[in-house]
């Protein structure tokens, strides 16, 4: 493979006494759609907030091996994280504008990364919301309150705001989960569009959609990364017993 | 009907009833005061807001000054608690470890159950002092406020300024007792939106946690705001008790409230007592509308950012 925007390396991960994560190796080529996916509780959010450090705050949260992004451990012991979150977009399972105006929640990375105001600001606030095809919807009143927006539509503005920091990755955690069709829709088109751009890794409970919209599926089980493969493959050949299991519905 | 039907019906006429209580019972405090003020109202008309003439044998009744007190000694406490209140939540909700929150919240939480009047002398005997030799030489040699109104003339002692001071520590614990729930309610979710785009700690809480708790902490700082309005004996111990009205903040001044404990005793003639009864509906509603526009913002923040 040419490279990798994401990697892990037996990463292992602890919530206290509680091991979440056993040894995952998993490596996300640049400009293509990872989907993470598998039963509730076996360590997907974990490992999508291991990439970025979210997890960091947790007390008594501890690891094992190494996240690489571009090449580079994020838990290296010169690693600045705000530097990390700023090149690494998140998207929320539950979409968490700030109680601010449209514009100003796009505005927030730019601002406080890259110190940018005025006339660079709004391109990079027009642009953004653009990438996350929101732009027509919203031009006409970017003062108005985040808030008035409809669910998907705040989504976008979510993921407008990540993209206007200018992510290398972007890490969406069911993302669409708590939509209806058209607003999944939506998104889902807009990724697979982004893709041109950065690497995206996104879980999903929505095995439709993992098959839709990602270039390569890994499957985790209780911790375990069981497999992975190109997505086509894993859907209709997997290799494991329990991948099949769990594609086919017999359990999850 | 069956007895559980009847128990509702007994209980909602009882809750009914309870709840009709409470606006009764102000609007008969609210009459008896305004009878008992009228003979002063009518004797002095709009000059007993808007005079500083207060004479009980000419029955000259102006409480300007006292109004004016009220106001501007409640005014500074807030400007100085406010600031100081909210920076104690936020160290007590987001940045001290754990085992120093409980014994420091208490602590502040403390302040309020100080009485009055152990205030009042803390004021006589530590503030005043402290204030006079200390804070009044500071501001004027060291920043050179001394040719600035606010802090020119004669500084004795007991003045406007020890009496916001007073007020500020008294009204404190409020203002961050509400800060301190307000943040803690503050979700998740937007302290990781912040944190996810690259905020540091301290970009998360000035720009998601205390702009999401705004409203309540305007709701904190009006709780604090109707502690320092009605406050009267710590204040009555440190204001000076003159009825003037003076710019500079180191002059002695009155309250609304001082003044009526001080003379409520000595009120012999019916006017006397008429013109200290309107004190009380002016102070009543003072605060009545001081409330009114503190609610008022909360409700205009709380609907929402404006561009
Ligand atoms: N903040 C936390 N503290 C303790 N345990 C957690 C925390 N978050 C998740 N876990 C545990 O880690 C395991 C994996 O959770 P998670 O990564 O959220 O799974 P998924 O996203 O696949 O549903 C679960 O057993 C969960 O209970
Ligand atoms: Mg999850």
């Amino acid at each position: 493979m040419t490279g990798s925007a994401v990697a892990a390396r037996d990463f292992s991960f602890w919530y206290g006494k509680n091991q979440a994560l056993h040894g995952v190796n998993i490596t996300v080529p640049p400009r293509s759609i990872m989907a993470l996916i598998g039963p509730s509780g076996c360590g997907k959010s974990t490992f999508l907030r291991s990439i970025n450090r979210m997890n960091d705050t947790i007390p008594g949260a501890r690891h094992e091996g190494s996240v690489l992004l571009g090449g580079k451990d994020v838990y290296a012991p010169g690693m600045d994280v705000v530097r990390l979150r700023h090149r690494v977009g998140m998207v929320f399972q539950r979409w968490n504008p700030f109680p601010k105006s449209i514009y100003d929640n796009v505005a927030y990375g730019p601002r406080i990364n890259l110190r940018l105001r005025g006339r660079e600001l709004d391109d990079v606030v027009e642009r953004s919301l653009r990438r996350a095809a929101l732009w027509d919807e919203v031009k006409d009143r970017l003062s108005e309150t985040a808030l008035g927006l409809s669910g998907g539509q705040q989504q976008r503005l979510c993921i407008a705001r990540a993209l206007a920091n200018q992510p290398d990755v972007l890490l969406l955690d069911e993302p669409a989960s708590a939509l209806d069709p058209g607003a999944t829709q939506k998104i889902e088109q807009l990724l697979f569009e982004l893709k041109s751009e950065l690497a995206i890794v996104i879980v999903t409970h929505n095995l439709q959609q993992a098959g839709r919209v990602s270039d390569y599926t890994a499957f985790f089980y209780l911790g375990h990364l069981v497999e992975c493969d190109a997505t086509g493959t894993l859907f209709t050949n997997p290799r494991e017993a329990r991948t099949e299991a769990y594609i086919t519905g017999r359990f999850g | 009907m069956t007895g559980a039907a009847t128990g509702d019906r007994l209980y909602q006429l009882a809750v009914t009833g309870f709840a009709l209580v409470i606006p009764g019972l102000l609007a008969l405090i609210a009459i008896a005061i305004g009878v008992a003020a009228w003979p002063a109202f009518s004797t002095a008309g709009l000059s007993f807001i808007t005079s500083s003439e207060w004479n009980v044998q000419a029955g000259k009744f102006g409480a300007a000054p006292a109004i004016y007190g009220t106001l501007v000694s409640s005014f500074i406490a807030l400007a100085l608690a406010t600031p100081l209140a909210v920076g104690v939540a936020i160290f007590l909700s987001e940045i001290a470890p754990k085992w120093l929150r409980q014994p420091v919240a208490f602590l502040v939480d403390l302040l309020a159950a100080i009485p009055s009047v152990v205030y009042g002398l803390w004021g006589i005997f530590f503030l005043v002092p402290m204030l006079r030799d200390h804070v009044v030489p500071f501001l004027r040699d060291t920043l050179h406020l001394g040719g600035t109104p606010l802090f020119s003339g004669p500084a004795y002692g007991p003045s406007m300024l020890a009496a916001g001071v007073i007020l500020a520590i008294m009204a404190l614990p409020y203002i961050s007792a509400v800060t301190r729930e307000v943040l803690l309610a503050v979700p998740r979710s937007q302290r990781d939106a912040a944190l996810a785009l690259g905020a540091t700690k301290w970009e998360m809480i000035r720009d998601a946690v205390v702009p999401y708790a705004r409203s309540g902490i305007i709701g904190g700082v009006i709780l604090g705001l109707g502690r320092a309005l009605g406050e009267t004996m710590a204040v009555t111990m440190v204001i000076g008790n003159r009825p003037e009205i003076s710019a500079s903040l180191l002059a002695p001044g009155y309250t609304m409230a001082s003044l009526i404990a001080n003379e409520f005793t000595e009120a012999t003639s019916d006017l006397h007592l008429s013109a200290l009864m309107a004190v009380g509906a002016v102070l009543f509603v003072v605060t009545l509308i001081v409330n009114g526009i503190a609610r008022w913002l909360v409700w205009r923040v709380a609907s929402g950012p404006r561009a």
